[in-house]
């Protein structure tokens, strides 16, 4: 198993630097002007010097490798220096700049992580605790009225999209009930019980909006997984062996059914980190999925290359991660 | 074993046993009729002996063996093992039954959890139903290996690691874990290499000769079931149609279906091979949901008469122990049948052996 972790992340390396250049060329053909935002009244020469200032007349090669140096080598070094407090060099070392905020990109991102990570793991944390039971329970007692149920809200949470549940949450609860505010406020501090009741406040509807779509999805996998192994013999040769249907249905078919869905939850991760536009949009949460959509409006491409390539470095490692778990999971599974 | 039967007592009693299951259909899933896979079965199973259980794929033996152990919710019938009620005992009660009647499955792959390493799959009855410590349950589960000729070394290994007959030994041994009584062997061999069969086959006998087990051997094998049963019975379409002695049965075959199974079996003898006959029925097996009326199977029978088709054969005894349920051996029917079922018995004789 290390010697396949070992291989795969080796084939890591080649993956993420092609990746990183298609992402390049592909903001780089994009018809986008990191000026185009600034007010009509500049004239055109000024326009053309804002350009060349920020290097956007020099060769595209010339471009990405700079943006490859800065990204693979200076920021590293930078975080190196932040976290041990020593100095490598002169300090003194070009980083990944946002055109628009002229600070550090990897800046904003830890600005922002946090946020994300609260709101949209949160989400997905609530998403697969009630997906799980809803899945076992939909198969266990398949075509009851439970299933039913559970399979109309699957529909309704995976089709209606995001911006409209959102949307509906807050005319109902902020607007006619008054219940949860409208707005997420990123200022407010957790220090003593009325602001951590006013943090559980602002985020339970963001949360609730995003953990009904996941868990849509999560439990129609569970639900499938767990049909799959309730027919199998082995559970025939667990009731034969005359074991309690609780231990017939925990620790022999759901662990079984565990293991397919444990992959779809990690390959799903990265998502989380990748915050969900949208959704940040309507509840104002100013995460991840925000800064990638004003950098994207604002052209400004420093900050949605960066952007663009941490999550498909997520990507490819939890898809080396969801390979791993079922190798450790299931003892069918060799690597080596 | 022919004359022994009366003064051994019966360990499972088997009474008009039926198991049907539901045909949902239509918008709102209304039960629309029913697949009538075992209907009607009575046998009993004498302490110590193999009722070999016969007929071909899909009349309903498995299910009827599964039905035994109430692995199924039955429909109807009574089914008592070892003097307890188990058609109508509630789950609670049937856990603490299920010591004494273990299974066989068929498939040795699927019916072990993959993801649970040999020892505990042996193990896992002796928690459930016994207060042994770890010491003594792992002391339990290497005489089980012992016992079925698996190497202690694999306890730590999971059944993916073992060849087709290796997980037999596996099942074989879990069946074993809580010295049942009876144990229904549900086509043990089937997926096994012939090769392997055999050895299998002698295990399952020598475990009877050591621990005094019951076994209901179902198979589709007749050759297997000559060389491990001693009654047999056949079944067709959810039927018993004869129960038998087991030489009575291969050499002097009542019912025509049995006469048409036995016929079937490869002679390996050529010179003999020559002169047997084979009986080549015509059509399919009917639908289980839809079974015909009268005889199951007298749209298929070489020598079907015209009551087969409207009344239903009584299951009878025909001689000493041999039951079957034809008409051709009904001897109050009419005379034309009785002249007929005369003649059969010595063409069965020529067709069997």
């Amino acid at each position: 198993m290390l010697n396949y972790t070992i291989r795969r992340l080796m084939f890591t390396v080649p993956v993420l630097l092609f990746i990183s250049f298609i992402i390049f060329l592909l903001l780089d053909l994009a018809p986008n002007d990191p000026t185009g935002n600034l007010p009509m009244t500049i004239p055109p020469e000024v326009r053309q010097q804002i350009r060349e200032s920020l290097g956007l007349d020099q060769p595209i090669w010339v471009r990405y490798l700079l943006w490859c140096k800065q990204f693979f080598i200076n920021e590293p070094l930078n975080i190196i220096e932040q976290w041990f407090g020593i100095q490598i060099g002169d300090g003194d070392r070009l980083r990944v700049r946002s055109w628009a905020t002229r600070s550090p990109v990897v800046d904003l991102i830890v600005e922002r992580m946090p946020q994300t990570l609260w709101v949209v793991g949160m989400s997905y944390v609530v998403g697969i605790i009630i997906a799980i039971p809803i899945g076992v329970i939909s198969a266990y007692r398949q075509y009851s009225w439970f299933d039913q149920a559970g399979t109309f809200i699957s529909m309704v949470g995976f089709s209606v999209p995001t911006f409209f549940t959102g949307v509906l949450m807050i005319v109902v609860f902020s607007v006619w009930l008054g219940w949860f505010p409208s707005i997420y406020d990123t200022t407010l501090v957790v220090e003593d019980w009325s602001s951590f009741v006013q943090q559980v406040r602002q985020m339970a509807m963001p949360v609730f909006v995003l953990a009904l779509f996941n868990a849509a999805q999560i439990s129609r996998f569970m639900r499938a997984s767990m049909l799959d192994n309730l027919n199998q013999d082995y559970v025939r040769t667990a009731r034969a062996k005359g074991l309690k249907e609780k231990t017939v249905l925990l620790v022999h078919v759901l662990r079984n059914s565990l293991i397919p869905v444990v992959t779809v939850i990690a390959l799903n991760v990265p998502q989380v980190f990748g915050g969900a536009i949208i959704t940040e949009q309507v509840f104002k949460v100013n995460g991840l999925g925000q800064l990638l959509i004003i950098g994207i409006q604002g052209a400004d491409i420093p900050l949605v290359q960066t952007l663009t390539f941490i999550f498909a470095v997520l990507i490819v490692l939890f898809n080396l991660i969801a390979d791993i778990l079922y190798g450790i999971l299931d003892p069918r599974i060799r690597y080596d | 074993m022919f004359d022994a039967g009366p003064t051994r007592k019966p360990l499972v009693e088997v009474r008009g046993l039926k198991m049907h299951f539901p045909i949902m259909a239509g918008v709102l899933r209304r039960r629309i009729g029913a697949v009538k896979a075992v209907d009607g079965v009575s046998f009993d199973i004498l302490e110590g002996e193999t009722l070999g259980l016969v007929g071909e794929s899909g009349c309903g033996k498995s299910t009827c063996g599964r039905a035994i152990l109430r692995l199924y919710d039955i429909t109807e019938g009574t089914i008592r093992i070892n003097g307890h009620d188990i058609a109508r005992a509630s789950h609670a009660e049937l856990r603490k039954l299920r010591p004494t009647m273990q299974m066989v499955f068929q498939d040795p792959q699927a019916s072990l959890n993959p993801r649970m390493t040999v020892a505990k799959i042996i193990a896992e009855p002796l928690d459930e139903h016994t207060t042994l410590t770890r010491r003594e349950k792992m002391q339990r589960v290497h005489e089980l290996m012992d016992a079925v000729g698996l190497s202690r070394d694999f306890a730590n290994r999971f059944p993916h690691e073992f060849s087709g007959g290796q997980r037999q030994r596996i099942g074989i041994a879990r069946a074993l874990a809580l010295n049942p009584k009876f144990i229904v062997c549900d086509e043990p061999i089937a997926a096994l290499d012939v090769s392997i069969q055999a050895q299998v086959v002698n295990l399952l006998e020598d475990l009877q000769d050591q621990f005094g087990l019951t076994y209901l051997f179902i198979s589709h094998d007749l050759s297997m079931v000559r060389h491990i049963a001693d009654r047999v019975a056949v079944m067709y379409l959810g039927k018993v149609v004869e129960l038998a002695p087991r030489e009575a049965l291969y050499s002097a075959p009542l019912h025509p279906y049995t006469q048409a199974l036995l016929s079937a079996v490869p002679e390996p003898d050529p010179s003999v091979r020559s002169t047997t006959e084979r009986i080549i029925l015509q059509g399919d097996v009917p639908s289980p949901a839809n079974p015909p009326e009268g005889c199951n199977f007298s749209t298929r029978c070489p020598r079907v008469m015209e009551i087969c088709r409207r009344q239903e054969p009584e299951f009878r005894e025909a001689a000493a122990g041999h039951f079957v349920a034809c008409h051709l051996c009904t001897p109050q029917s009419e005379t034309t049948a009785g002249a007929t079922a005369a003649t059969a018995v010595p063409k069965s004789v020529q067709q069997g052996e």
